[in-house]
Parts: structure tokens; sequence; C-alpha cells
């Protein structure tokens, strides 16, 4: 396989590894407001993700650096294309991140009570933007033959990307209360797990009205078999749910992920970003890419240190893999 | 289009507004990593609870900083294609990789190791536990080391050729960029930079804290411990200033000049004390000078020639084409002179410090003092008097603020004394700003980041300040009783955590 092809799939990788983590991040943070009854539950959840939140927002950042050296025209113009929406997802990063670890070292209920609210919404923002930004992105947006982006941000709210908006931000949602249901004790577990049981039921019929659209518009036979692997995960996942095997039901969940952007990413190549315009002004996997040498070394990069990367985010989820309750939280101030 | 308001000026004042903040907290993350994993070491090592204390203490302020460091960090590396997206076409594929390298190796061990830092002290045996700390300041060290290794590219380009038929810069060789001369004078300057701005800043607090006779001998060791590494820092800021102002002479002889006011080549060429004169005619009106001195600093002789703004001007003007090659001069000037200044002021207030405070055989038995004891600050053989002590405590409380004028400035000045380059040589800052991005865009992100960036400077030094104060925890009986093995003792499954979000 060609190198430029190698970094396709591993770009794509890096925004499965982060849609996967972050996904029940974004999930828990929003669940902080749905599934909490009180302050001691809140706690709850926010510890849940507590000591790996900020290793899964790397993946984003990985995702983005990588995009920079494999595919400089694709960062260039997706970036500079989406200017507000990103500015909206990096507000929300920079205070959620603030929000996580400042909430706790004050004791005044104010105080907390302000940074939980920014981690409801700056949680729920992302969420909702990327898969609207991936709507767009698999769509197409209107690209001239300078690769630049020349339609207006309203044009990036347009119905197919914000029905993205919405999968993700339920499927989200939906990952986070699994993961939930899998790392709680007490009461909030089984509640946990009957909030998955709702938003999952949304999540499919809006995943499915999505990709569907995505089939029809661009798909072949190969998404077709992503969208089929998507849909069964989810349903599958359910099930398990109900059953009460709720790490396979997270195991599934993330599958449901990992397929769903699979499919988007099917449908893309050899597309990085369509233009609208002109099919001739399209960013591909060509014509975005660096040169061999650059891509050589990123290869070597990503073959060492990946599978590093990912034995010890292994080993941080072994070591706090123990459920947690109300009663493992100690008293707030620190 | 008005200059002041054209989107290449927004776009700068943006990046320049969010680096220098950015920047604030990157030098205190690197050295007090390194100094919180030093202090972990020592309390593994000899059990003294007042290293444990002193840990807690000052891993607490660490962890309120790396917090800013890591948020603002992002806009960093989102912005090179939101805001200039030229650019990042132009040279992608040189600039990308160390970028690359440094989110896949150092971010990831910088994010996943503060996690099992911080939550981990009832999960972790002491040893591991401390070997977290260690991963994570390592993770700074690279991740520091990458991204000057990119932005000492954009300094002096090396290992790459230009491809005309695709309109880019393209590596040749990744290894030249990673190791030649500017990246390691860059990293060996910036990372005993960062030594200072920590030694200070832990020198800072523990004089707040002796002054008021407080947490006497928690303090008193990071007293000893801050004024070392802020010396130690601060002389090797000077030297490798020293050798970096040497590799800049050869490769961007016009950033120096312009850092000296020399507006017309001299030999020998004199060092500038201050300077006052008038740009557009490109000479000065009132000029202190210290004779060869800048002959010595350029090539390490006094008498040799060093070229002035005009010369290096017409060189640049016959080599690229007509233009204006010169940076603003008065920042390039002051911005040099305020890197100095701050960072020498607070190198010599470590060494006054570390005499004042020195021990054993330099000093008089009577005046030695106990591990409880504030120490004497003993000038020649009698102790200060009140009143001077106070001042000194009240000067080095001051004076953790220095080093970050100093970085802040140094960045300005090597920034801006490349202009009008954004790659040196090979591309200006004007072919390299996003052209899809309009100027409302521009105004309402800078507005946004500037906003929020203040608002969180408040809420960081106000939650600093409370964390200061509260001085060093006392210790639980589960701090000195770390678990045996990896994952906690089971001892009690209802246990709270030893943190909690």
């Amino acid at each position: 396989m060609e190198l430029h092809n190698v970094w396709f799939v591993l770009i794509a990788f890096l925004w499965i590894g982060y849609f996967f983590l972050e996904g029940f991040d974004f999930g828990i943070g929003i669940l902080t407001r749905l599934l909490a009854r009180d302050r001691a539950e809140k706690r709850v959840l926010i510890n849940t993700i507590g000591p790996v939140w900020d290793g899964n927002e790397v993946w984003l950042l990985t995702a983005g650096a990588s995009t920079f050296a494999a595919f400089p025209e694709w960062y260039a113009t997706l970036f500079s294309g989406f200017y507000l929406p990103l500015l909206v997802i990096l507000v929300c990063l920079i205070i959620r991140g603030v929000a996580f670890e400042y909430r706790v070292k004050r004791p005044e209920e104010r105080w907390q009570r302000n940074w939980e609210t920014a981690i409801f919404w700056t949680s729920l923002i992302p969420a909702f933007l990327w898969g609207v930004a991936f709507g767009n992105i698999v769509r197409g947006v209107k690209i001239d033959s300078e690769f630049e982006y020349v339609g207006h941000v309203w044009e990036l709210l347009n119905p197919y990307a914000l029905l993205g908006g919405l999968v993700t931000l339920t499927l989200f949602t939906f990952h986070g209360a699994v993961f939930a249901a899998l790392k709680t004790v007490g009461d909030i577990r089984g509640r946990a797990r009957q909030m998955a049981l709702r938003v999952g039921l949304l999540t499919a019929v809006l995943a499915l009205a999505f990709l569907g659209w995505t089939q029809l518009d661009s798909g072949d036979g190969a998404s077709l078999v992503a969208m089929v692997v998507t849909v069964a995960a989810l349903v599958a996942a359910l099930v398990a749910n109900q059953a009460g095997r709720e790490g396979w039901s997270f195991a599934l969940s993330g599958a449901t992920i990992v397929a769903a952007v699979t499919m988007l990413f099917l449908t893309l190549f050899p597309n990085v970003m369509p233009s609208t315009l002109n099919a001739e002004w399209s960013l591909t996997v060509t014509n975005a890419s660096s040169s061999d040498y650059t891509l050589k070394i990123m290869t070597w990069l990503a073959v060492i240190a990946l599978p590093l990367v990912m034995l010890y985010q292994g080993w941080t989820y072994w070591i706090f893999r123990k459920r947690i309750g109300t009663q493992h939280i100690a008293d707030p101030v620190h | 289009m008005d200059l002041a308001l054209a989107p290449e000026t927004l776009a700068r004042w943006q990046f320049g507004i969010t680096t220098v903040y950015h920047f604030l907290f990157v030098p205190l993350t690197i050295s007090l990593a390194a100094l919180t994993a030093g202090l972990e070491t020592a309390w593994v090592r000899t059990g003294k609870e007042k290293y444990l204390r002193a840990t807690k203490f000052w891993g607490k302020l660490f962890l309120i900083n790396i917090a800013m460091g890591v948020v603002t960090g992002i806009v960093q590396e989102f912005q090179f294609g939101m805001n200039w997206s030229d650019y990042s076409r132009f040279v992608g594929d040189v600039f990308g990789a160390p970028l690359a390298f440094e989110t896949l190796i150092a971010f990831f061990f910088e994010s996943t190791f503060i996690g099992l830092w911080i939550f981990g002290w009832d999960k972790l045996p002491k040893k591991i536990h401390l070997a977290c700390i260690w991963m994570v300041s390592l993770g700074t060290l690279l991740s520091a080391y990458f991204i000057l290794a990119a932005n000492s590219w954009m300094q002096h380009p090396v290992g790459y050729r230009i491809n005309e038929e695709k309109g880019r810069a393209e590596l040749t060789d990744f290894w030249l960029v990673l190791t030649q001369n500017t990246t390691l004078n860059q990293v060996f300057h910036s990372f005993s930079a960062s030594a200072l701005t920590g030694g200070a800043f832990m020198v800072g607090i523990a004089a707040f804290h002796l002054m008021r006779k407080k947490h006497i001998s928690v303090m008193r060791t990071s007293l000893r411990l801050g004024l070392v590494t802020m010396a130690v820092g601060g002389m090797f800021t000077a030297i490798s200033g020293d050798t970096l102002g040497k590799v800049m002479y050869e490769q961007q002889p016009m950033k120096m000049a312009a850092a000296e006011a020399l507006w017309d080549g001299e030999s020998p060429a004199p060092f500038s004390v201050f300077a006052y004169g008038d740009v557009d005619k490109g000479h000065n009106e009132v000029a202190l000078e210290i004779p060869g001195l800048l002959s010595f600093l350029a090539h390490g002789d006094f008498d040799s020639y060093v070229p002035g703004i005009n010369d290096t001007n017409e060189a640049l003007q016959e080599k690229f084409g007509p233009g204006d090659y010169k940076p603003i001069v008065p920042v390039a000037y002051w911005g040099f002179r305020w890197m100095i200044g701050f960072g020498m002021a607070s190198f010599s207030l470590a060494l006054l410090g570390l005499w004042l405070t020195r021990k054993r055989f330099l000093l008089p038995a009577a005046l030695r003092t106990g591990e409880d004891e504030v120490p004497h600050l003993v000038l020649l053989r009698k102790p200060l008097g009140a009143r001077l002590t106070r001042l000194y405590w009240r000067l080095a409380l001051w004076t953790m603020a220095f080093p970050l004028i100093a970085n802040a400035w140094g960045w300005i000045f090597t920034e801006m004394g490349r202009q009008p380059w954004v790659v040196y040589g090979v591309l200006q800052t004007r072919h390299a700003v996003s052209p899809g991005v309009s100027q409302a865009e521009v105004i309402t992100s800078m507005t946004v980041f500037t906003l929020l960036y203040g608002v969180l400077a408040v809420v960081e030094v106000k939650l600093l300040a409370k964390y200061v104060k509260a001085g060093p925890p006392e210790l639980t009986e589960a701090d000195l009783n770390p678990p045996t093995k990896i994952g906690g003792d089971l001892r009690d499954a209802d246990k709270p955590m030893a943190f909690s979000y």
C-alpha cells in the first residue's frame, strides 16, 4: 500500500481513537446533568473519567498534528475553512479542561456549581460540533481551485451535517451512559442502564437516518458493510445493556463508534475533503499529502509510538478499573 | 486596507497574545515537574516527612499551573491551520513532523502519567508513583525539544528543498532539523531559562512563608532548592544566551543588528547600553555605548567587524529583491534588553540569596540555624537587621515575576526580530496568513481568546494564592503508608479515594 494511503488509514485510526475515548468523556460530562441526582453523584460521574480524560484528549491533538504532517493541504483547508466552529470547540476544550481540574479546588457551592455548568455545556457542544464537522467533510464543501474554503460559515449548518451532529451527540451520550454503568456502583448504576436504553434507541434512529443518507449519497459495497456493522453493534450493545452485561455493552457501543467512523472514512476515500464546486478541486490523498520522505518518517513514528501509547494508556485503565460509588468520594476540599 | 487591521496584522497579534500567554505556563511546568519529581525522589529515598509535604505542596501548585499550560496548548496546535493556512501548506511537509512527534511521544507521556500521578497515591507503590512524575517531567522536556526544533527551523531552515512544482518546502533530512545548532542552542537556552523561572517561583513562595515564620522546615528546604535551581539555571541561561547570540549573528545578522540598534557596521563594534533614534532615517540620536563589547558578543574578540541594519538591509535586497527587510527596531532593541535585564536581575538575586543563606564552613558557628528555624541572612559576620531581612524576602517574592517577563520578551524579540520573515529567507509572513479567513473572524477569535485568557488568568492566580497561603498540607495515615502493590492494597473496598475531582 502506498504511504499516503497508509496515512489515510492512520488518520482515520486516530479519529476513531479520539471519538471512542473522548466520546464517553463527553457523554459523562453531559450525563452530569441528565443522570446525577445530587452533587455527590455528579462527582462520582466526573471521577470515572478523572484520571484518563486528559490522555484521551491527546488523541485529538495527535490527529491534528498528524494531519498537518501527513496531509498539510487538508490541515490548512479544514482548519481555516471551519474557522468559527473550531474556535467554539477550542473554547469549550479550554474551559472543560480547567473545569475538571479546578472545580474541587474551592469549597464554595457557587464556584463548584459554575464549573459543573461549564462541564455540561463544554461537553455537549463539541460532541455536537464534531458530528457537524465530519458531516461537512464527508458531504463536501465549497472548495475553490486554490483549495480554499469559499462558502459561508452558515453553509456548514446544513441539514445533513446537523443530523451528523445529533448522531455524535446522542451516540457519545449513549457511550457515556454505558461507560457510567460499567464504572459505577450503587443506585446510579441502574439508572445509567435505563438512560443508556433510552438514549441508545434514539441514537439508533438518528444513526440509521444519517448513515443511510450517507450510503445513498456516496456509499459503495464496503461502506454498506460498515453501516450494517454499525447498526448491528448498536443493537447488540442495547441487548447487552438490557441483559446487564455492562462490559459487553461498552465494548459494543465502542464498536458502534469504530464502525460508524470507519464508514465515513470509507465513503470519503480517496478524497480527504471533496469540493462541491468542481470535482477537480477536491483534496485527495495524493494532492493533499506530504512527500514520501516525510511520510516514511511519520510511519516509523506511528509504528513505534502508537502501540506503546495504547499499551500504557491501557495500563492506566487497568489501574483505575474499580467501580466508583458515592462512598469513595472524600470530602470535597483538597 | 488599513495596515493596523489587515488580516496579517490581526493574525500576528492573536498569535502573539496566545503564544506569550501559553509560554507563561510552559517554563513553570517544565521546571516544577522536575522539581516536584526531585522532591518526591528525596521522600522515597530518605523517608523524611518534610520531603513528602513539600512534594504535595509544590505538586499542587504544579497541577494548577499545568492545567492552564495544557489547555492553552490546544490552541497552538490548531492555530497554524486556522490563521496561517498558506504557511501550513508551504511548510507542513517539514514543520508538521516535529509537531506530530511532540503529540505522539511527549503529550501522551505528560497527560497519561499526570493522571496516574494525581489519582495514583493510593493505587501505586511509591516507587512506581515516583516514576510517573518523572515520566511527566520527561514528557515536558521532550515536548519543548520538538517544538523548539520546529521553531528553530523557522529561524534557520535546514534539511529541506523547495519543490517548485508543488510550491512548497519538503523535508530532506529530519535528523538535521532535530540536531542543527540553532535547535540545540534554543533548547539549551529554554531549558535553563525554565529552571530559572521555576527556581524563582519556589524562592518567592518560600520567602513569603519564611518572612512570616510559617511552615519553616518545608520552606527552608524549598528555599535552598529554589536558590540552587535559580542560580544554576541563571548561569546556564547566560552561557547559552551567549552561544545562541553568536549563532544568530551568523544566521540572522539583521535580528542582532536590530537588537543593538547598530545602524551601520563598525569594527570594533560597541555594545549599546541606551539608544534613542529615528527609525525612518536609520540612525540613533542618543547612544550610550561600551566600545568593542559587541564584537566580543558576536565573534569572541574585541575588534572584528559587525554589520549594521542598513548594510544588512542592502545585502538582503541584493539577495531577495527589493523590499524592506528591517524588523521593528525598537521592539527588537528593547525586547533584547528586557530579556537580559530581567533574567540577569533574578540570577543576581539568586547568587545574593545563596551567599546570605550559606551554611557550615562559611558561616560562624553561632549563626548556624537548625532545621526548624528561619535561616539568618548573613552578609559578612553579623545577620542582617530586621528591616533588611524583610526587604530581601520581599524582593525575593517580587522577583518571582522577573523570569516570566524575561521569557516573554525573549520570544517577542526572537520572533519579531525575524520579521518580515516567518521562515527566514524562505517565506515572508505576509504570504503565510490564511487568505480565506476574514477580518471579522480574526477579530472575533482574538477578542474571545483575549477575554477568556484574561478571566482564566484571574482565576488561576487567585487559586494559586489560596494554595500558597494554605501552605504544605498535614500528612495523613494513608500518605505515610503508601500501597505496596499495584492497584492498591485491598483493605477496605469502600475506602474513599486518596484524591478525587
